[in-house]
């Protein structure tokens, strides 16, 4: 499947006039999109709302005296354990981890594929078979392994620990993505820039770097929301000062003490998705390319 | 590099075995081009690392220590396949296996089912095409914790969709599957159809329209309806698709980790625990030689997806040489 077909024109059999069938149509979309629709309203709502109005009312109900409190809590105050911060420390963790392996795996990937693509040596092939394979693998299965070598360099629990887990898990797809990428551009390229006498390295930096701006973008996009989204990852390998945003929000919603506090727990959990959420409505096209690269497995 | 004794080498093997002389030239030819490639080698040490180092020594320590009684720290103290014997005898762990069937049959089918509804209804030309799209694909943007927590709210028995029907007066409404351990993976698997079913959509709108449109005037000539045309014509025609669709859906089903965590902790009782869930807490619970059996388990049916591809692509080949 290739980027573009996702730009091409309906295929399907031409509408005539506003007939019964394209009522049902539009009426089969429209709930739909409700039902995709109704828990990001609940989790605003709930936000917005002190207890009792979500004892009295329903999760649907508009809030009788709307109020940006349980923000305020969830981002300095909520508890996890006997801290008491709420979000802010995650929110820093995350954009530690995030700034730092985004530009880290996606420079490696972008080497990966250029070397695959016009620098092939024995065994290259290989190599990229083994990494295509490593993208199927349950990460649960390779957990133990990278604990015990990072903490043999006494890497484990720390923000270079995580940054090199996540530069590791994010090669296989990035790889993937800049091969068939570079395999898409002329080889004519390549070869003229080698009768004039440029290097490995010269050819990456001069032609190839500033080409791959499009896909880069597409990458970074994948890598953002992959990385700030990771669970897994940032509960085993980050340290308990590296803890992301993800981590934080479950341990402040597990904390919760007596009756659940759902207003706290709703705009915690709206805090931690407004990252992923405004990279994907800025940058809407792009981000379906992005699941379009990455499904191109294989 | 001494051309000249290489020379008289060569010209010597030359009246001797011209196929042997042959493989020399090509051999040291090989070799210098080998040694341009230095830079290249130098270039992808990380991916060599990460290939060799993870994935091919990683998954083998992982299966060694499978057969081991390692507790904390790796040991080497063999014991045949006594972890296995006791993983397959374990409740927890024979349940969990029993849920990842449940779940990634309800979740593949109905993410397939909903999937391809959307995306052809998506392609009957209609207006408004790119914001039904942004709303289908925004869950997918959302980390399955998120995803978790806020489906925990919606099918609460209490606050949640149940509650909130039965205000409007269809007070029998019954719709809480969290709250048993019979139904809690119903629950599971509407939010993660919920969080995914968007790209699925999206890759199975893209081989929709891959499909030549002409079909659509044939069939129309023989007096077929649109809906048999999709099913019996088109959905054949877009198998490719199809098959990448549910390799991605079964990759991250076996991966499933992070919704148990946020929606349910496993429970209740053990009734939503998965095999990735137990590899974890048998490593926290410094039980490794244990864990690392229940994750060996974990690779068999991605190792059987693999062997499938391989034995497909080995078919497809064959077809086409035989043309």
């Amino acid at each position: 499947m290739s980027v573009a077909a996702m730009a091409v024109e309906p295929a399907g059999p031409k509408p005539g006039k506003l007939t019964a069938g394209r009522i049902g149509i539009y009426a089969f979309l429209v709930v739909s999109a409700l039902f995709f629709l109704l828990p990001l309203a609940v989790m605003i709502l709930t936000s917005m709302k002190p207890m009792d109005e979500i004892h009295n009312g329903n999760i649907f109900a508009l809030p009788q005296h709307p109020t940006f409190d349980y923000w305020v809590k969830a981002w300095s105050s909520a508890c996890t354990g006997r801290d008491c911060y709420g979000l802010s420390p995650g929110f820093f963790n995350s954009v530690k981890i995030t700034v730092l392996a985004v530009p880290a795996s996606i420079a490696l990937a972008m080497i990966n594929g250029y070397a695959l693509c016009f620098w092939r040596y024995r065994g290259s092939e290989f190599l990229f078979t083994v990494l295509v394979f490593g993208a199927f693998v349950p990460y649960q299965v390779l957990v133990y392994p990278i604990i015990y070598a990072l903490s043999r360099v006494g890497l484990f629990g720390t923000l270079p620990g995580i940054v090199i887990v996540h530069t590791i898990f994010g090669m296989p797809i990035l790889t993937l993505i800049f091969r068939n990428f570079f395999a898409s551009l002329p080889v004519e390229l390549f070869k003229a820039a080698r009768v004039d006498g440029a290097g490995f390295w010269g050819i990456f930096v001069r032609i190839m770097l500033p080409m791959s701006l499009p896909i880069t973008v597409v990458a970074v996009i994948l890598q953002v929301t992959g990385i700030w989204n990771d669970f897994l990852f940032g509960l085993v390998f980050a340290g308990h000062d590296n803890l992301p945003m993800t981590v934080q929000l479950n341990n402040i919603v597990r904390t919760s003490t007596g009756t659940v506090e759902y207003s706290t727990n709703m705009a915690a959990t709206i805090l931690t998705g407004l990252v992923p959420l405004v990279v994907y409505f800025v940058s809407g096209k792009w981000f379906v390319r992005g699941i379009a690269a990455g499904a191109v497995k294989g | 590099m001494a051309a000249k004794p290489r020379g008289s080498l060569l010209t010597s093997a030359i009246v001797q075995d011209a196929g042997i002389a042959e493989g020399r030239l090509q051999s040291r030819a090989r070799r210098r081009r080998q040694l341009g490639k230095l830079p290249s080698i130098i270039g992808t040490l990380p991916m060599i690392v990460v290939a060799v180092g993870v994935f091919v020594i990683g998954l083998s320590f992982t299966v060694v220590l499978s057969f081991t009684s390692s507790k904390l720290f790796p040991t080497f103290n063999f014991v045949g396949w006594y972890q296995y014997e006791r993983l397959w005898a374990t409740a927890r762990w024979v349940e969990s296996v029993k849920h990842i069937w449940f779940y990634g049959a309800g979740q593949i089918g109905l993410s397939l089912v909903l999937g391809f509804l959307l995306a052809v209804f998506m392609d009957q030309r209609i207006r408004g095409e790119d914001t039904f799209r942004t709303i289908f694909l925004y869950p997918f943007a959302l980390s399955a914790i998120i995803t978790g927590l806020v489906w925990q709210l919606m099918l609460d028995p209490i606050w949640g969709l149940q509650a909130a029907v039965r205000s409007w007066g269809w007070t029998d409404f019954k719709f809480a599957p969290l709250a048993s351990g019979e139904t809690a993976l119903i629950g599971m698997i509407v939010a993660s159809t919920w969080n995914g079913v968007g790209v699925t959509m999206a890759i199975l709108l893209a081989g929709l329209r891959g499909v030549d449109s002409e079909i659509w005037n044939a069939t129309r000539v023989d007096g077929i309806p649109r809906w048999r045309t999709y099913l019996w014509i088109v959905l054949p025609m877009m198998r490719g698709t199809v098959a990448t669709a549910v390799i991605l859906l079964l990759v991250g089903v076996v991966r499933t980790f992070d919704i148990v965590i946020a929606m349910t902790g496993g429970g209740p009782g053990i009734s939503t625990q998965m095999p990735a869930t137990y590899v974890i807490d048998s490593i926290n619970a410094r039980n490794v030689g244990h864990g690392m059996a229940a994750a060996t388990c974990m690779l068999l049916p991605i190792l059987a997806l693999i062997l499938l591809q391989v034995a497909f692509r080995a078919r497809a080949n064959r077809r086409a040489t035989a043309r």
